[in-house]
């Protein structure tokens, strides 16, 4: 599609982010795999760009995993996310942030439904009342913390140390943007761009300074399906998906991925392991994969902050490769340091992707 | 109307997810599943809509319905505003009330989701929980998992965490009465009916099949019988 008709549809995709005040609700799998994407979300938003994001350490699961593994009821679902819009209005907000895709997802779905069955809320609000003796209120605007680093983009390319150039070429880096499937697929109107040409990475990408690779699989999904990666004897689901969409981005040689969903950076970053190890197949260069972003990550980076303090060492993939095109100075000795310098050893060396 | 259409169409994912099949196939033709295993969304909604019992039940029992990865890129493109990712979710959902779950391979597998994703929710407050999922279930998370595992308090506080700690920040012990809250919604809203439901049907069929839990576990979460992907 020629660049300006996705322009039109980008236009047609607007949605309203506030500047400010959030009640921010942290993600189950990012917490788990990508610990340190939350905290310099918060580093950027609170310090960089004095923004109130606020959490407390009372709010929980949405429960959304459980529910699309369907072992949890959607009465249940909807009413521990009632839980959390209660928290949100105890404290004052009426803005809320949710890092996860698949809870944002759900969030508006279920604010969807309630609207369709009045009913149903009310029951829900009963519930919640009868459970927690909580009352609640709709948050007035749903974010989600990749929006909000979207709305602030151009503020971090003029704060940023580096750009998505390569420093070698001068050309911009190639980069590949993954959007989670539950950011806009249910509700293309809740996304940045809508559903089949989704802005809210590719607006990030070209603000920093990079080109957005369009690939024919750049919608896939990446093959997380709840059960199907849960589930050992599943898998194959899973990693055939993640396979079939570096099939497809190959050619284009992307030098870096970006993703805004706590599932996708985990599967695009571990299948590529498992897809040189099972197969001797690597995606990037000389027997490297291609390393693969949280967008919190990648604004750190063109923030100028320390690689290991953003948590890049918990990559399988290597990402030293794209450092260094960028020209950002780190220290490898500090890689796999603890707190304090500690010593923690090194991680054993896949067969065939080549790491560091 | 018959008795399981009837179930069906009281639920609200199986009313905002259906309005009129015309058969086209786009679901299909963009489904991640149907690429990979022996499933045709378009044909799961063709059966419900003619709203024939056995065919119905069929499904219910069958695979068939477990093999939807609820990824809803389906929603996007269905030129009658169908959801048949949501249709599938209503139906999953019946196939656990009635009990038809352990009639095949890939639904007997709620019981290891229910004992994994379920159990830390209530336990954790957190769908997955870091210290439990182990280099030996997942490989596939790498040398690099090994080697955080094997790391994880020194390397998490490293990186900003406050595992298991007390206030906010990532994983975070979550308070106990936060738990207990989830816990009562669970009570009041069925969650906990559900749970009970999956380990009840599961341990009937591992008697039947004269297995004990820990055989029965194992077995669900790694038998492949290799007939559900396209040739
Ligand atoms: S939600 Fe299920 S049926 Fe729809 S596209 Fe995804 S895997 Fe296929
Ligand atoms: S895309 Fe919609 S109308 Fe076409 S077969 Fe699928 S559900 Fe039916």
């Amino acid at each position: 599609m020629i660049v300006d008709g996705k322009r039109k549809i980008w236009k047609d995709y607007q949605k309203e982010i506030p500047d400010d005040h959030y009640f921010y609700v942290r993600s189950c799998i990012r917490q788990n795999f990508f610990p340190a994407s939350e905290v310099m979300f918060l580093k950027i938003m609170r310090d960089e760009l004095a923004c109130d994001i606020y959490e407390n350490e009372y709010h929980t699961t949405c429960s959304g995993i459980g529910y699309h593994c369907d072992v949890v009821p959607m009465e249940t679902t909807m009413t521990v996310i009632a839980r959390q819009f209660a928290l949100m209005t105890e404290a004052g907000y009426k803005n809320y942030a949710a890092s996860c895709i698949t809870s944002f997802g759900l969030y508006s779905e279920v604010i969807e439904t309630w609207r369709h069955f009045p009913d149903l809320l009310k029951k829900i609000r009963k519930n919640l009342k009868e459970a927690t003796g909580r009352e609640f209120e709709i948050p007035e605007y749903l974010s989600h913390a990749s929006d909000i680093i979207y709305k602030v983009r151009h503020d971090i390319a003029a704060k940023g140390k580096y750009r998505l150039i390569n420093r070698f070429t001068g050309r911009p880096l190639k980069v590949v943007e993954h959007v989670g499937c539950h950011y806009s697929k249910m509700f293309p109107h809740k996304g940045i761009g809508g559903a089949e040409y989704p802005y809210v990475l590719a607006g990030m990408i070209e603000a920093w300074g990079g080109e957005v690779v369009d690939y024919p699989e750049r919608r896939h999904c990446c093959g997380f399906g709840f059960r199907q990666y849960f589930i050992k004897a599943n898998r194959g689901y899973s990693i055939a998906n993640t396979h079939k969409k570096f099939e497809s981005m190959e050619p284009f040689k992307p030098d870096m991925i970006i993703t805004n969903c706590p599932g996708c950076p985990y599967f695009l970053d571990r299948w590529q392991y498992a897809i040189a190890e099972m197969e001797g197949k690597t995606y990037g260069e000389d027997g490297h994969g291609i390393p693969v972003f949280t967008y919190e990550e990648v604004a750190s980076i063109v923030l100028g902050y320390n690689p290991w303090d953003m948590g890049l060492q918990v990559h399988q993939v290597a990402v030293e490769p794209l450092l260094n095109k960028i020209g950002i100075s780190y220290n490898p000795e500090e890689k796999y340091k603890g707190f304090n310098n500690e010593d923690m050893g090194h991680p054993e060396k896949p067969v065939n992707l080549k790491t560091y | 109307m018959g008795r399981l259409y009837d179930m069906l169409s009281k639920d609200i994912r199986y009313q905002e997810g259906m309005t009129a099949c015309i058969n086209c196939g786009t679901c299909t033709a963009v489904c991640p599943a149907a690429e990979f295993y022996k499933y045709d969304p378009r044909q799961i909604l063709d059966t419900v809509q003619t709203k024939d019992e056995s065919a119905i039940e069929n499904l219910l029992k069958s695979d068939t319905i477990w093999y939807c990865g609820e990824c809803m890129s389906c929603v996007t493109r269905c030129p009658r505003s169908n959801a048949p990712g949501l249709v599938i979710i209503a139906l999953r959902s019946l196939s656990q009330d009635l009990g038809y779950f352990t009639e095949s391979e890939k639904g007997r597998q709620q019981l290891a989701l229910k004992r994994t994703v379920g159990d830390w929710i209530l336990e954790h407050g957190y769908c997955v929980y870091v210290r439990k999922v182990s280099f030996e279930n997942h490989p596939e998370a790498g040398m690099i998992w090994k080697w955080e595992l094997e790391n994880l308090d020194k390397l998490y506080e490293r990186l900003g965490a406050n595992l298991d700690g007390k206030g906010p920040g990532v994983l975070r012990k979550i308070p106990q009465e936060s738990l207990n809250e989830l816990k009562r919604i669970f009570d009041v809203t069925g969650g906990i009916e559900r749970f009970n439901q999956i380990e009840n049907k599961s341990l009937e069929k591992a008697t039947e099949l004269g297995l004990t839990d820990g055989e029965y576990f194992t077995k669900i979460y790694t038998t492949n019988n290799g007939n559900h992907m396209r040739e």
